[in-house]
């Protein structure tokens, strides 16, 4: 069985941390993703420490890179000598799609810009994403994740209503939430361009992105004309909503109860039958109203228990609850293991490492990870020599003339 | 007028609340012919906020009409013969489904991706749900703060190193629902590599697609720092406490900067007039500067930033190419000039909301535009249209099916 995205091959210009995300999808789901790098401007996460403090990794060791890239081919072609362009735009014309995510316009300033690459391959896709997007009075301006994750109000949204604002606990998961989007808008360039034979210039703004995964938030704007703010764990429609002290140290359970039938088998569930008849909190309202008191009463059960006894107590009875997970508890837990959420990949030099596995279950078609990431310009041969057709003494001087490099 | 990208893409959504029904208005927007069916008291989302003035009602709700955009809304009771036979003739005409109902309950219907491979055998059905169709937890029921707790966006929420009583207070769920809507995201890429898949194989596809599993996925790095490097992260964690990258309090409240570059901290410098102060040794190079700790850097930072507004900053430091962001409330959003200059928020005019102002898309496309051009459906709104015109259903048909409360 083919994968979705077979014979599909991607010239990507992508590098640290949203894009390459992007692409690493493209190549579970069956796409051909050749990085262009070089040495003369290595992603920074090839050289990323593993831990503040630690010396940088060996540029084909970093943990960071390998995680991101993998399934991708690598390719060192330097951009800034006008041969390293010409080599570029020869992959290209064999190429469907083209990614980047430099800031706004910076492939232009290659003389890599759409108007050039249709000349170069008339139904390329080129897609480009950056933090303010390609064009606009902002479009220079650079963006790591906390800094469009802040302009796009997530921040705001985020923490205790009296604690200042941006501590989300996932440093990198808006820039992926990005890569999800540049991901998508690439199959929806495939689909157009399968069906009419046309390419297209596609312009993602990572503020944008962002913006649109608060989308209820600014309506409340222009409803109400007021700047909806956060609220911790409180929740307009359930309660209780929240996380709850559990047995061990800093371990907690969340407990949500979204109706009347859910709070009463909770109260059956918990020994605690004479809150079902205690009127302070036998609706939603009244239960929101004392939240307070609750999470307390509430707090005296779970405290005692581990949070995957509640968890398990609570769903027999129908209430959702669900312990708060670690990083480090995750690749235990039964039910990701048992389905395969996470899986081992061997890389020649990095060893066999765990990574996480695809977020789909195809019911034929395959689309999960297909090999470790590449070592700094592995498929320079491969893409060179094979794919484009270069005779080996034109790759040899453009080698030593650091063109390939 | 250009081709849109899912132009005659015909697309069930059986789905409540933001992921499955966000899942869909992505391919609304991309030009697919949506038809979202409602249970006859109406999709959850209606019963959820904001809404105009706060007095709940459920064809104003501000959630519901922003991820229903763009599609055609009709009821349907599944849980009667006529209901099932109904659903099975909407399936026939369609080329995706999209589902959100809690595993096995669309076999208990007779309606499960086997059976309705039977009467159209190219269907791609997507069916999202908080733990997938199989494993231990399949039947567990989750909400929004139990997702993100459950696939470890929430353990480190918020993360406040600095603040000595962080471990008193129980960890968080992440602002507004944007977990829901990662879901959604996710589900469409799915769904959209099994159409593109099907237009060469001309093969149906059932896609599974675990919420918990969506948002595992946005922390790849993050686990396998984890797995690999053995970083640890709660709450209160010191390790990656970075004395000149994070959130710094200014005069009109707080922007993010990160100085891991060597021109990031010249061009603060540069920004400051260079002052007398950063000349010490400690402040030379990148190295000596990863080992200060706050209170090398604070007593002279914070005064200036007091001083200075977001805007100030943002300017002064984007035009020394340096990333730094003002956090904006989402009022200020809608005016920022870039939004304005990109026509990101567009209006809609909707029968009982009135006219209001949405996000538009998560992109522009040079050839296959994105456009809001239909507001989210009233309950039940096309079912004429779509039981009547589209199935051939008689008006007095339809008038019984009403009555039977069918539709």
């Amino acid at each position: 069985m083919r994968r979705p995205l077979e014979g599909i091959r991607v010239t990507d210009f992508c590098w640290v941390w949203a894009g390459p995300a992007g692409t690493e999808l493209l190549t579970y789901l069956g796409a051909e993703v050749i990085r262009v790098e070089s040495q003369d401007h290595l992603c920074g996460t090839r050289r990323r420490p593993p831990k503040r403090g630690a010396p940088p990794p060996d540029i084909n060791c970093s943990t960071a890179y390998n995680c991101l890239n993998l399934g991708k081919r690598s390719v060192t072609i330097n951009l800034l000598q006008p041969q390293g362009l010409e080599l570029a735009k020869r992959l290209i014309a064999v190429s469907d799609v083209v990614t980047d995510n430099y800031a706004g316009g910076m492939m232009e300033r290659f003389g890599l810009g759409y108007r050039e690459l249709k000349t170069v391959k008339p139904d390329i896709i080129q897609i480009s994403m950056s933090g303010w997007g390609a064009y606009g009075p902002e479009r220079d301006y650079r963006a790591y994740d906390p800094v469009f994750a802040g302009l796009s109000g997530f921040f705001e949204m985020t923490g205790y209503p009296d604690c200042p604002p941006g501590k989300v606990g996932s440093f990198g998961r808006c820039d992926l939430s990005c890569g999800n989007a540049f991901t998508l808008c690439i199959l929806a360039a495939l689909i157009h361009r399968a069906k009419t034979g046309q390419g297209q210039f596609v312009d993602v703004s990572q503020w944008e992105v962002m913006n649109c995964n608060m989308g209820d938030a600014y309506v409340d704007y222009f409803m109400n004309q007021r700047s909806p703010t956060r609220q911790g764990n409180r929740d307009e429609l359930l309660a209780p909503h929240n996380c709850y002290r559990c047995q061990g140290e800093d371990k907690w359970v969340s407990i949500a109860i979204g109706n009347d039938e859910e709070w009463q088998a909770f109260c059956q569930a918990l020994g605690k039958p004479e809150w079902i008849g205690d009127t302070r909190f036998s609706s939603t309202e009244g239960r929101r109203q004392h939240q307070q008191e609750l999470d307390s009463l509430i707090t005296e059960w779970t405290v005692s228990r581990t949070n995957y006894e509640v968890t398990e107590a609570l769903q027999r009875v129908g209430v959702a609850a669900f312990p708060s997970l670690s990083r480090e508890e995750l690749p235990h837990d039964p039910h990701l293991t048992e389905r395969g959420a996470f899986v081992d990949v061997v890389h020649p030099e990095a060893g066999s490492n765990t990574c996480v596995a695809p977020p789909w279950r195809f019911s034929s078609l395959p689309a999960d990870v297909t090999n470790h990431a590449p070592l700094l310009g592995e498929a320079n041969e491969y893409v060179f020599l094979e794919l484009l057709g270069m005779p080996v003494e034109e790759f040899a001087v453009m080698v030593g003339e650091g063109v390939i490099y | 007028m250009p081709d849109k990208a899912l132009a005659g893409t015909k697309v069930l959504e059986y789905a409540q609340f933001v992921s499955g029904p966000y899942c869909a208005k992505i391919m609304a927007d991309f030009g697919a012919d949506v038809t979202k069916i409602e249970p006859p008291e109406g999709d959850i989302a209606r019963q959820r906020g904001p809404f105009p003035g706060d007095s709940p009602h459920p064809e104003r709700s501000g959630l519901f009409l922003y991820v229903n955009i763009n599609k055609l809304g009709i009821t349907l009771a599944l849980d009667s013969p006529q209901g099932k036979e109904i659903f099975r003739k909407l399936v026939r005409d369609t080329d995706i489904l999209i589902e959100d109902t809690p595993p096995g309950t669309m076999e208990s219907l007779g309606l499960d991706y086997s059976a309705l491979k039977e009467i159209n055998p190219t269907l791609i059905m997507t069916s999202i749900t908080p733990f997938g169709q199989t494993g231990p937890y399949r039947d567990y029921k989750a909400y929004y703060l139990n997702l993100c707790q459950g696939s470890g966006l929430g353990y480190a929420t918020p993360y406040s190193p600095l603040d000595p009583q962080v471990l008193d207070r129980p960890p968080l769920k992440e602002g507004g629902l944007i977990s829901e809507y990662d879901c959604g995201t996710t589900a469409a890429i799915a769904t959209m590599s099994a159409l593109y898949a099907r237009m060469f194989t001309g093969e149906g596809q059932h896609v599974d697609v675990s919420k918990q599993e969506a948002l595992l996925n946005l922390q790849r790095p993050e686990m396998a720092a984890c797995l690999t490097d053995g970083e640890r992260l709660s709450r209160a964690t010191t390790e990656h406490v970075d004395a000149l990258s994070g959130l710094y309090p200014c005069k009109d409240g707080y922007v993010y900067a990160m100085f891991s570059e060597d021109h990031h901290w010249h061009a603060l410098m540069d920004l400051m007039g260079n002052p007398e102060w950063a000349k010490d040794e400690k402040f030379s190079t990148v190295e000596r500067r990863r080992e200060l700790q706050l209170e090398d850097t604070h007593p002279w930072l914070m005064p200036w930033l007091a001083e200075h507004t977001r805007e100030e900053i943002l300017h002064g430091l984007q035009s020394r190419r340096t990333p730094l962001g003002p956090l904006y409330r989402i009022a200020e959003v809608p005016h920022s000039e870039h939004m304005k200059v990109r026509e990101f928020f567009v209006e809609l005019s909707h029968p009982e909301a009135g006219a209001l102002s949405y996000p538009s898309a998560i992109a522009k496309f040079s050839e296959s535009p994105v456009a809001l051009e239909r507001p989210a459906p009233l309950l039940g709104e096309h079912n004429e249209a779509v039981y009547g015109q589209r199935l051939g259903y008689s008006s007095d048909e339809l008038s019984a099916l009403r009555e039977a409360g069918i539709i």
